[in-house]
């Protein structure tokens, strides 16, 4: 019998809402944590699982309370503890690492300070020990040497720095359960996959139990010995990771699971409809009932309790869970990539562009011009053709969204020009642009949250492009916002909605009617599925698609998830610090030979499969500014001729797929080298 | 986390308005504010229809009578009646002040949108001389207006409102900066939308809220600060009843005449206390108090 270092047993948690109900947010959840276990919790946002990770600490987010249930560690209901007693085991026993340790350290204290002030409450450690400790703890989390990184300020450290910090902090007690809620998702894919492997080595090394917070299932497959997967507050499948992520009996999962791009498939994941219910809005039935593809009348009426399918060694929340078992994927391989019509027809030209942030000096203002040798974007040379749709993917900092707003107007070139239409001229300087060209290219944004304006209707965000543009009002306005709305299927009766009222997946599509109102020839997508939830991702995705097909729309897709890039791309350009590395055909570039920053890339994506490992070949170093000379990746490049990649700039080398590869190493070399891996 | 409703009906201003009003009576303090403050408006209002005396008719053979049947309130040291008195004094305040904060609200909000919109320089000395104005002790300021110009409320009108104005100027620009790197904003940008677009539609409803409820914790200080005016002598000239001047003669003879003192000291407070309890309800119906929020 293994031993249990937590224990949920009936555990509901909710809050009242204005009319008085009481709502339930998690409900009836029971599970154990094992000693030296990883448990994986995945849900979408709103499923209740950080709320559920916090109960594990005894903790509830004001304005919710625990309904029934408890919580049990080491035979006492932490939920029902006071505050003194909670003290002697948040930190010490259970600890816990927040998502963006960037916010959760002080500002204003050294490292090494936060560090020693963890040891010094969760331990009883003398000072001279306490030093002894800090270095050992910094080198666990295998952060370069310990001395310097504890003399630092939180921001002199870069992402993955700060969060092998919070790592280390909570490593500072020893616990016996470590809480990791969402701990890599604002991290760049390699570092990731580096704070992932770390994790790995932890568990092992120390024994520790984990609880795994995530959407990412690709993270979870990584880290996980078991996964619990919940929906509306509700555990829907509970088993070993290769059962659940592999032959998910759980339709939830199962649609999940279809719907994540992944880099061994091509085109187009398919989406699952609808999106999760409001809590308190399913009164009976099924809480899956309504995006079910296997449901039966039966299901509408009957909650399904949590059953023990014991050839799986999972639990699972379904009737029909052995239909599921049965099924064999058989559509999975379903390509719904469109291919583009090769039609040689220039859209937009962008030739040799720089754009630097670097402060003007007052001189250099009178004569406006711009002296930086090193700007933070250089000699961008790209062609896009009508029709096609562009991905542009690198790590943050490697200027693709900054690119984007040049194309957009919204940043200022320093050098280069951006033709548009063969070979009408764009100003760098939006206030000089003609009507025409601003309406020929519009912009979708990453978070709709925030490129929604929150006390606008969804008829006056739609209307605003058809007012500016095409002067429209009265009643041919409303008639082409509604038919507007419909292209990107949502209903009349969204008009009236504020987007506070919205499911993430319909805010971004009201964002992306808004583009398509001004009738663009080319759009610009910022990142647009990165802040959506897995299952809304694909159909945004797919929406996309077939708007480009209906209107030969050309799209610039930045992204920094490559899995994505490669479902709705044509061609995909690499940014690294930017600067371009490899463009072309999105097949010919997930193929070998790569550039081998798209080598590091490639070898870092996760996988939502428990034996595909990522392939670390580069160190997850972030460097501040490009380098002056040479190749810009010469400072993480794992295949480094010698000197020439520091003193020249590359020079661009075509495979015989079309794709092109800026390295000094020659294409044929690159190419045996790599397969040889 | 507001549920979704399927078919909502457009609502109208005026529903809205309703709305509001109703969610700040739901609380006990919001409810006792609107009370009062209804309670003051209306006898601002309707005060000179039943006040029962004339409030300029001095009887030297009444001086400082207690209060009784005939004078509720008694009389003062003229032989004025106190109730009659009380009841209109606080017209003049209410007048001058409600439109002082209208002035403040409008100058500051429009001032503070513009600067935080623009940025750079000029935000940077407008900024520097609403600091330096910060800096100078209103009343001092007010009494060399008042002097130079006269007490009449042409001048005190526009006078308060601009001292009461830096304070929104600031709360304003903060606003404007928390909108202004939104997504939409810079999405109206790129749209090659003007300026005066950008703030009438994607930043003004967004700040509208925050201007309204500093106009409103406003008017209650400018009441305050109006009051101390007269009180010193500088507000509303006798015979004029106001309650800072009536505060002022009586306090003489606090201690053998309390009632000439006490009945302006209540009305003033009273109205003071209703307008800052209505404008804090307001700030929680708009959802500005954030200690309140709801948590999901």
């Amino acid at each position: 019998m293994q031993q249990v270092v937590q224990e949920i047993k009936n555990l509901s948690i909710g809050f009242t809402s204005k009319k008085g109900e009481q709502i339930s947010i998690l409900k009836n959840i029971s599970t154990t944590i094992n000693k030296g276990e990883t448990v994986g919790i995945v849900g979408e946002s709103g499923s209740g699982k950080s709320t559920l990770a916090l109960a594990m600490m005894g903790y509830v987010k004001h304005g919710l309370f625990t309904i029934s249930g408890e919580c049990i560690y080491q035979s006492n209901d932490i939920l029902k503890m006071k505050n003194r007693e909670l003290e002697n085991i948040r930190g010490r026993k259970i600890a816990m690492i927040p998502q963006n340790a960037g916010q959760s350290l002080t500002p204003n204290l050294k490292i090494g300070y936060q560090i020693d002030e963890a040891l010094r409450l969760h331990t009883n450690f003398q000072k001279e020990d306490r030093d002894v400790k800090i270095s050992e703890l910094l080198n666990k989390v295998r952060l370069p040497s310990p001395e310097t990184i504890a003399k630092r300020y939180p921001h002199e450290l870069s992402g993955g720095q700060q969060q092998r910090v919070a790592v280390a902090m909570a490593l500072a007690g020893s616990p016996d359960l470590l809480l990791l809620d969402e701990p890599t998702t604002g991290l760049d894919v390699t570092t990731q996959a580096h704070v992932l492997e770390l994790l790995n080595f932890i568990a092992k090394d120390t024994g520790t139990s984990m609880v795994y917070v995530s959407h990412d299932l690709g993270a979870i497959a990584q880290v996980s010995d078991r996964v619990i997967v919940m929906y509306s507050g509700e555990i829907v499948l509970d088993g070993p990771v290769k059962t659940i992520l592999k032959n998910p009996i759980h339709p939830y999962t199962y649609g999940l699971l279809k719907s994540i791009p992944k880099l061994t498939l091509s085109g187009l994941p398919n989406s699952m409809s609808g999106s999760q219910p409001q809590p308190g809005t399913i009164k009976e039935g099924c809480s899956f009932y309504d995006r079910c593809e296997f449901a039966e009348d039966k299901c509408k009426i009957n909650s399904p309790e949590l059953e023990f399918v014991s050839e799986l060694n999972s639990s699972v929340r379904c009737f029909n869970h052995k239909k599921l078992h049965k099924k064999k994927d058989e559509d999975t391989k379903s390509s719904k990539k469109v291919l583009r019509k090769l039609t040689k027809n220039e859209i937009l030209d962008i030739s040799s562009v720089s754009i630097s942030y670097a402060k003007q000096k007052f001189i250099e203002q009178l004569l406006n011009k711009i002296d930086d040798t090193n700007p933070t974007v250089k000699d961008i040379n790209i062609k896009i053709d009508k029709g096609e749709t562009l991905a542009l993917v690198g790590e943050s900092g490697s200027g693709k969204s900054t690119i984007l707003k040049s194309i957009a107007g919204l940043i200022k070139a320093k050098d280069g020009i951006i033709k548009f239409d063969k070979n009408k001229i764009l100003s760098n300087d939006l206030k000089k642009r003609d009507a025409n060209y601003l309406r020929a290219i519009q912009l979708i944004f990453q978070n709709p949250d925030e490129s929604l304006n929150p006390n606008h209707t969804v008829e006056e965000i739609v209307s605003q492009p058809l007012k500016l543009y095409f002067g429209l009002s009265g009643n041919e306005l409303k008639q082409k916002i509604i038919e507007v709305l419909k292209k990107v299927r949502l209903g009349e009766f969204y008009l009236t909605r504020y987007p506070r009222q919205l499911s993430g997946g319909e805010k971004q599509r009201v964002a992306v009617a808004r583009a398509f109102a001004a009738k663009p020839d080319i759009i610009l997508c910022d990142e647009v599925t990165s802040a959506l939830d897995v299952s809304v991702q694909a159909a945004v995705l797919n929406l996309l698609q077939e708007l480009k097909v209906d209107f030969g729309t050309t799209y610039i897709f930045v992204s920094h998830d490559l899995a994505v890039v490669k479902a709705i791309s044509d061609r995909v350009a690499v940014l690294y610090q930017g600067r371009l590395c490899e463009i072309g055909p999105s097949e010919s570039v997930y193929k070998f030979p790569s550039h081998p920053y798209t080598e590091v890339l490639l070898g870092a994506v996760l996988e939502p499969d428990p034996d595909i490992k990522p392939k670390l070949v580069a160190e997850d170093i972030v460097e501040e500014k490009p380098p002056e000379k040479g190749c810009s990746f010469q400072g993480r490049c794992p295949r480094l001729l010698g000197q020439i990649c520091k003193t020249d700039v590359p020079p661009w080398q075509i495979d015989e797929n079309g794709n092109a590869i800026r390295c000094h190493i020659k294409i044929n070399d690159l190419k045996n080298q790599q397969i040889s891996n | 986390m507001t549920l979704v409703i399927k078919q909502e009906k457009p609502k109208s201003t005026f529903s809205k308005i309703v709305e509001i009003i109703s969610t700040m009576a739901s609380r006990p303090s919001g409810l006792i504010g609107l009370i009062i403050l209804v309670f003051h408006v209306t006898l601002a209002i309707t005060s000179p229809l039943y006040a029962p005396h004339d409030y300029k008719a001095i009887d030297p053979s009444l001086m400082l009578q207690a209060p009784s049947s005939e004078y509720w309130f008694g009389t003062d040291s003229l032989g004025r009646d106190v109730f009659t008195r009380t009841i209109l004094g606080g017209r003049t305040a209410l007048t001058v002040t409600f439109f002082g904060s209208l002035i403040a609200l409008l100058w500051g909000g429009a001032l503070g949108i513009f600067c935080g919109l623009v940025g750079g320089k000029i935000d940077d000395v407008v900024m520097r001389i609403i600091d330096a104005f910060l800096s100078i002790p209103w009343i001092l300021a007010m009494l060399l207006i008042v002097s130079l110009l006269g007490t009449s409320t042409i001048v005190l009108i526009p006078a308060l409102g601009f001292f009461y104005g830096k304070g929104i100027v600031r709360v304003a620009r903060a606003a404007t900066h928390d909108v202004i790197a939104k997504d939409f904003i810079v999405s109206a940008r790129a749209r090659g939308h003007g300026n005066f677009s950008i703030i009438w539609n994607e930043i003004l409803p967004n700040v509208r809220d925050a201007i309204m409820v500093e106009g409103a914790m406003r008017w209650s200080w400018m009441l305050l600060g109006f009051s101390s005016l007269s009180f010193l002598g500088f507000g509303v000239s006798p015979p004029t009843p106001d309650w800072g001047l009536m505060i002022s003669n009586a306090r003489g003879l606090m201690s053998f005449a309390y009632w000439a003192v006490l009945a302006p000291i209540f009305g003033l407070s009273s109205l003071i206390i209703g307008i800052n309890l209505t404008a804090d309800a307001f700030a929680k119906a708009l959802g500005i108090d954030r200690s309140t929020k709801a948590p999901v």
